[in-house]
């Protein structure tokens, strides 16, 4: 073995690595915490002390897709015998099951806002990111920081305005005007990013391509495009995860038919108070999903969430 | 326009064969490609920040459109800049800004340091550590008031078992001197991550020549630590800086779900004050004056911080 006086002692590395796990378990406590309390029946979830042992029940899962209604015995006698085990677990409640929740709904809302918002932004972001990259735009550089500089107001700030545009073209709550919001929102980081996975890409390519007969449109689409799969594969990634995870504009520009799964996460209520497990099951469900991406993104994180300005 | 080997070969080249190889002129598929990012950012970043303007000069209220709208002058902005209650959010926002920035450089640089020692697993841990960061601000924090719940959160129950104190004896978003520091540890809890990415960059930039030039120097461990590693990582560290600062000063989310600006107004920071003002009391024109002051501040503020920024590279 080559002896290195950067590496660092194995004394050294102990302390570092049990420091860094310590803070490692300690962070992820909450979410954690988050994950087993949907999981846990509601008594169970404000048991004190806090239980980590506990009977795992999925009540609180039914209770997040299900309405319900407080049944008296005659009621429950007359509906007869449960047919579904989630049937079952309600009964067992004293309750009968009056409908679905909106929870499906809502988080439907968030996967068509979602995919939409970051396939329309990748469209257009691609296209003007190899613009920005190949051709003179006038004011490049200015207009590209400028735009990126929108980002810094408080999204209340910029709502003021969009709350009334959308209103006098009818754009508010509906799904078509979160789609655009979302997509101009992340335009910016986008064509920002793109363009830097772009300028990465040998210009020789396209001209070998070009001299090859090719125009530049198919060389845009044969060359450059599958060159910049990865890159354009982490930046949706990260578009994904912003519209997924924003609340102020959904909060403020929809109510019903296009509100998103976070303005309605916090606003689902038990019987007689919160309805903890219920809020963590369906926290759960949303941010499962962010946390895989996550895991697989580790690798590009930093480019995305520091604008670009950090690469490696 | 500078000489391409396709330009040379276009001349090179008969026009009709010429003509095939260009397709669309360059300047055509510039426009084509740019053409509808740049309409969606002014109709839908650009075009309100005009109007945002223009309706600050305004006593225009949303929820009465169809009232004559009077136009103001600066009123509006006087109104602001001498208002007391608006002096006091922007302390809470001050007291938010600086605690979390200060406690997420610190525990994120050290993370950063600790995780450069290149322990076994260091990557497995590094991305279980990021993961707070990744998720929904909102959902957290709405789930964070069940953690700070006196009699049954996880919060109090974890302080209780290291001081000995009653948990119920305290509430960390019903007092009023708690509740600051509430939204204080759930930011530095979601987004020290953030801070230790950048710093790890930083410290992953500086080449071990350094350090053993150092060593060959007989510098000791902590002059290395002082003079090379410190000034190396300065300017990440600044950059992590901006980017907290222009995000936590413009945050709602997180703190609209924990305490809603609560208890009384201690925790109503400007996003939730502005959020009151425009969209609770439909006061449009006035809170587009304080939006427009809002982003004069931070576009000021972030300007000649990056001016800063770019000194302390040029080092």
């Amino acid at each position: 073995m080559s002896f290195s006086v950067t590496e660092p002692s194995n004394r050294t590395k102990w302390f570092a690595g049990f420091m860094v796990i310590a803070y490692a378990v300690i962070t992820i406590m909450p979410l954690l915490w988050i994950i087993t309390t949907g999981f846990k029946s509601p008594s169970d979830a404000i048991a004190y002390p806090p239980k980590v042992l506990f009977e795992p029940s999925l009540e609180g899962y039914v209770n997040l897709f299900t309405e319900r209604t407080r049944a008296t015995a005659g009621m429950l006698e007359e509906a007869g015998e449960p047919t579904t085990w989630y049937d079952q677990i309600v009964r067992e409640n004293g309750m009968l099951i009056s409908g679905p929740s909106r929870y499906g709904e809502r988080f439907l809302n968030s996967v068509i806002i979602g995919f939409g918002s970051t396939l329309l932004c990748m469209v257009l972001g691609t296209a003007g990111a190899y613009a920005f990259s190949r051709f003179r735009v006038p004011l490049k550089d200015d207009l590209l920081f400028f735009i990126l500089s929108t980002r810094m107001m408080p999204p209340i700030a910029v709502a003021i305005p969009i709350f009334l545009m959308f209103r006098n073209l009818g754009l508010n709550d509906t799904h078509l005007g979160m789609i655009l919001l979302y997509t101009a929102v992340n335009l910016s980081l986008s064509v920002w990013l793109l363009k830097g996975f772009i300028d990465e890409i040998p210009i020789e390519y396209e001209e070998a391509a070009l001299i090859d007969g090719y125009t530049r449109f198919q060389a845009f689409y044969k060359v450059v495009l599958p060159q910049a799969a990865t890159g354009i594969a982490s930046t949706a990634i990260f578009c994904l995860i912003f519209a997924w995870n924003e609340y102020a504009f959904a909060v403020l520009l929809t109510s019903g038919t296009a509100q998103t799964a976070p303005p309605f996460i916090p606003t689902i209520i038990g019987v007689g108070g919160k309805d903890w497990p219920a809020v963590a099951a369906g926290a759960t469900i949303f941010l499962v999903p962010v946390m895989v991406f996550t895991i697989l993104l580790r690798k590009h994180l930093l480019r995305g969430i520091t604008f670009g300005a950090v690469r490696k | 326009m500078t000489q391409t080997p396709i330009d040379r070969v276009a001349q090179a080249t008969p026009a009709p064969v010429a003509r095939r190889i260009r397709g669309l002129s360059d300047r055509a598929i510039a426009w084509i490609f740019v053409a509808p990012s740049i309409f969606l950012l002014l109709a839908v970043n650009i075009f309100p920040l005009i109007w945002t303007i223009r309706l600050s000069f305004t006593n225009f209220r949303a929820n009465r459109p169809n009232r004559d709208v009077e136009w103001v002058g600066l009123r509006n902005y006087e109104r602001i800049l001498t208002d007391s209650d608006i002096w006091n959010t922007m302390q809470a926002t001050a007291h938010f800004l600086f605690w979390t920035i200060a406690l997420q450089v610190i525990i994120g640089f050290a993370l950063a340091y600790l995780i450069n020692k290149k322990f076994k697993g260091n990557d497995l841990w590094t991305t279980v550590i990021v993961l707070p960061m990744m998720l929904s601000p909102a959902v957290v924090g709405n789930f964070w008031t069940f953690l700070y719940q006196p009699q049954i959160g996880l919060f109090n129950y974890v302080v209780t078992f290291f001081t000995g104190a009653d948990p119920s004896s305290f509430s960390m978003i019903g007092d009023v001197h708690l509740a600051p520091w509430a939204i204080v540890i759930a930011d530095t809890w979601m987004w020290t991550p953030f801070v230790m990415l950048i710093c790890l960059a930083g410290l992953r930039s500086i080449p071990d020549s350094i350090y053993e030039a150092a060593e060959c120097d007989r510098a000791s461990k902590l002059r290395q630590f002082w003079t090379i590693t410190i000034p190396m990582v300065l300017p990440f560290l600044m950059l992590a800086v901006l980017f907290r600062g222009i995000e936590n000063f413009k945050m709602f989310d997180l703190v609209v779900q924990l305490t809603g600006g609560g208890p009384g107004s201690i925790t109503e920071v400007t996003s939730i004050n502005l959020k009151r003002e425009a969209f609770e009391k439909w006061r449009t024109g006035y809170s587009s004056a304080y939006a427009v002051i809002l982003f004069v501040t931070v576009f000021g503020l972030a300007s000649i911080y990056v001016k800063a920024l770019n000194k302390v590279k040029e080092r």
